[in-house]
């Protein structure tokens, strides 16, 4: 397939563009989503192709464009709704987590929602209150809904389509610092990246380091300085949070013996506390040291000026790559 | 919008009563017609009756089965039957969705709900929560207003198919305190979505009186602010929430947009199983409504255009009787429920780790 060089929001908006066309069920919605084109632009042209009926800008009601999403879904559409930054995701946390993520058990699989909440997420790219927060583990929690993270324009357009046509409801958190930053090859047609399955972004035999979303691209860095160093780094990226891929978690740490996790988010009850409970099951035997979290502190995500103290940099990372070496 | 002409003097005296038409009402408190036409055939107002006489007499025998110990804690709906029952028969079941709060059991009946599934609910049977082949219905909803989003995603997913289906959505007094309901509205007016909102106004969400829930003067004037009709009807007069529900699914399916229907009525029981409402309710109020008690009503009316006798009302009761027999039966048949059945209906495929959750359950016999 020939591919185009993409960034993380052209991807989403390639996927977009190509599912809308293939099924004619996808609608569109959420704040700014039509004749702006989204606020970054993610569904820029979108209105022009398919219309007022199928892109559809909503009022700024969080709640009622996750709730309208799921009775769209029961009247037959598919439904892409966008919540304009995660952060806010949490005005309509009762119709995310209690609701959409409930429709087929609490019909008792008479329904379910296919619908795909996109949502931009992460820090670094010096936005205001709530537009950065890491709010990922809130969400991993709710039985029923999928959580996919990707990084890269790849997985982002792969992991979008496969999303779309879950027929279930996906969260689907995009980099926000990735958006136009990332660059990478993406096939121009159709294929689907699959949820659930991980992916080594960089082979490695000392430690494994895992991470998703935007903070994939400071594992990277970390990796190279380490390499640098002597210490071969092997990175999983994980793409999907839920449902996790325990055994591409369990087959790296068995290799390498060692494992850092990092996450954007502050380190009490975040994802990466998942991960470490995981790798110890799976494979307790195979560790030679502790397992590391990098993480960011326990309080609210900053404002600008204290941003770049707050996210986990390159030079945490190596420090506890390094240490765990050490042990 | 509409610019209002500008005044350079700032009034803020009487700006905050906002109008709706007068409340609309066919019987009397003694079944006696106030008005010459009636909206439906005595027919249709016997199968109206029925219908509301099996909700009645379901929630006594669900509230005795669970004092016996037989039952999960419940809401029974008795003293509102009407409003629930009147706007029911109001839609469609062919075309119309029923989106229920989990108050309004007699209206879910006339819709198409079993009472076999109605019995097994109260017994926290999964099952229950599977409306059941074709039934345009939603699950009961434990989320105060939080069907109500949905139910206007629904009726806007219904236009913008052009299907001719509307969607009565139901809810309590105490819903509309929910940003659920005002983000709902909200969204309904702007899609003009073909949506019946239906408030069940009782006078209390738990313990919480109306004056206590809200300064408006009525509830129905909340959707004047989102740029939609708001009407009260008598919630204990079948008529009345009939006629009222029938022009609102009427101006939806021409395409005019929702209509928030408020219906006065009142629990005459208990917020659920586990509430003591002599802790709260003056008793004076209590009695003023069983005096509007929607059943009596509609018997002193069926029986004064001779549409039935005493002896015929009595052969009712003993048939609704039976019926509500059979359908315990029924419901003691069904197989207790499989916690696997839960693994199947998380996700369309489990993950992996829910495999291997439902293997551990299928080798130890727990979770």
């Amino acid at each position: 397939m020939a591919t185009s060089e993409l960034t993380v929001v052209e991807a989403v908006n390639q996927a977009l563009n190509l599912e809308m066309a293939r099924d004619s069920r996808v609608v569109v919605f959420g704040e700014d989503v039509g004749r702006s084109g989204g606020v970054f632009r993610a569904t820029d042209g979108l209105y022009g192709q398919f219309g007022a009926d199928r892109v559809i800008d909503m009022p700024l009601s969080e709640g009622v464009i996750a709730g309208a999403a799921i009775g769209m879904a029961l009247a037959g559409w598919v439904p892409v709704a966008e919540i304009q930054f995660l952060g806010f995701a949490h005005n309509g946390f009762n119709q995310v987590v209690d609701q959409l993520a409930r429709v087929r058990y609490r019909s008792a699989g008479r329904f379910s929602a296919q619908v795909t909440i996109r949502a931009p997420y992460g820090g670094g790219v010096r936005a205001p209150e709530l537009h950065s927060d890491g709010f990922e583990a809130h969400f991993a929690h709710a039985p029923g809904l999928k959580v996919v993270a990707p990084a890269t324009p790849h997985d982002t357009k792969g992991l979008l389509l496969a999303s779309i046509r879950d027929p279930d409801p996906v969260l689907f958190l995009e980099p926000l610092r990735g958006y136009r930053q990332v660059k990478g090859d993406v096939p121009d047609g159709d294929y689907e990246v699959d949820i659930g399955k991980a992916r080594i972004a960089r082979e490695g035999s000392d430690v494994t380091l895992v991470a998703w979303s935007g903070a994939l691209q400071v594992a990277l860095q970390a990796a190279e300085d380490a390499h640098a160093q002597g210490i071969s780094v092997e990175v999983v990226d994980l793409r999907t949070l839920v449902p996790l891929d325990a055994a591409t978690l369990a087959a790296s740490v068995t290799k390498t013996g060692r494992a850092v996790v990092l996450q954007e988010a502050p380190l009490t009850a975040g994802f990466g506390a998942e991960i470490v409970a995981t790798i110890q099951e799976e494979v307790f035997f195979s560790l030679q040291s502790p397992i590391r979290r990098v993480a960011a502190p326990d309080v609210p995500y900053p404002v600008q000026m204290l941003e770049e103290q707050y996210v986990p940099n390159v030079e945490r990372v190596l420090e506890a790559i390094v240490a765990t070496t050490r042990e | 919008m509409k610019e209002a002409a500008p005044a350079a003097r700032v009034n803020l005296d009487g700006v905050a009563s906002a109008s709706v038409p007068p409340i609309v009402r066919y019987l009397d408190e003694d079944g006696e017609l106030l008005v010459s036409d009636l909206p439906m055939s005595d027919e249709m107002a016997l199968e109206g009756y029925r219908v509301m006489l099996r909700g009645r007499r379901f929630d006594e025998r669900s509230v005795s089965l669970q004092r016996q110990g037989r039952m999960v804690t419940l809401a029974p709906g008795i003293g509102q039957e009407a409003a629930s029952v009147g706007a029911a028969m109001a839609i469609d079941a062919k075309t119309d969705w029923f989106v229920p709060q989990y108050r309004e059991l007699a209206g879910q009946l006339w819709h198409g709900y079993p009472l076999r599934l109605a019995f097994l609910w109260h017994v926290g049977h999964p099952i229950a929560f599977q409306v059941p082949g074709d039934l345009k219905m939603l699950p009961f909803q434990a989320a105060i207003a939080g069907q109500l989003p949905q139910a206007v995603g629904l009726a806007w997913g219904l236009k913008l198919k052009r299907d001719p289906g509307v969607v009565l959505a139901i809810f309590g007094d105490g819903g509309t305190s929910q940003g659920d309901f005002h983000e709902a509205a909200n969204l309904a007016g702007v899609m003009k979505a073909p949506i019946i909102f239906l408030c069940q106004n009782n006078g209390w969400a738990i313990s919480t009186s109306i004056a206590q829930q809200t300064a408006s003067e009525t509830l129905a004037q909340k959707a004047v602010a989102y740029g939609f009709p708001g009407i009260q009807c008598d919630g204990n007069d079948l008529f009345a929430v009939y006629a009222t529900v029938r022009e609102a699914a009427r101006r939806a399916r021409e395409g005019k947009g929702p209509t928030l229907v408020e219906a006065m009525t009142y629990r005459l029981g208990l917020h659920t199983t586990a509430d003591d409402p002599t802790r709260y309710e003056p008793r004076e109020l209590h009695d003023l409504w069983v005096n509007r008690d929607p059943l009596r009503r509609m018997q002193l009316h069926l029986k004064s255009r001779g549409v039935v006798d005493q002896a015929a009302l009595d052969r009712i009761e003993e048939e609704v009787k039976d019926e509500l027999r059979v359908a315990w039966d029924e419901a003691q048949k069904e197989p207790a429920p499989d916690p696997a059945f839960y693994f199947g209906q998380t996700h369309a495929e489990p993950s992996p780790r829910l495999r291997q959750q439902l293997e551990r359950f299928e080798k130890h016999g727990d979770l």
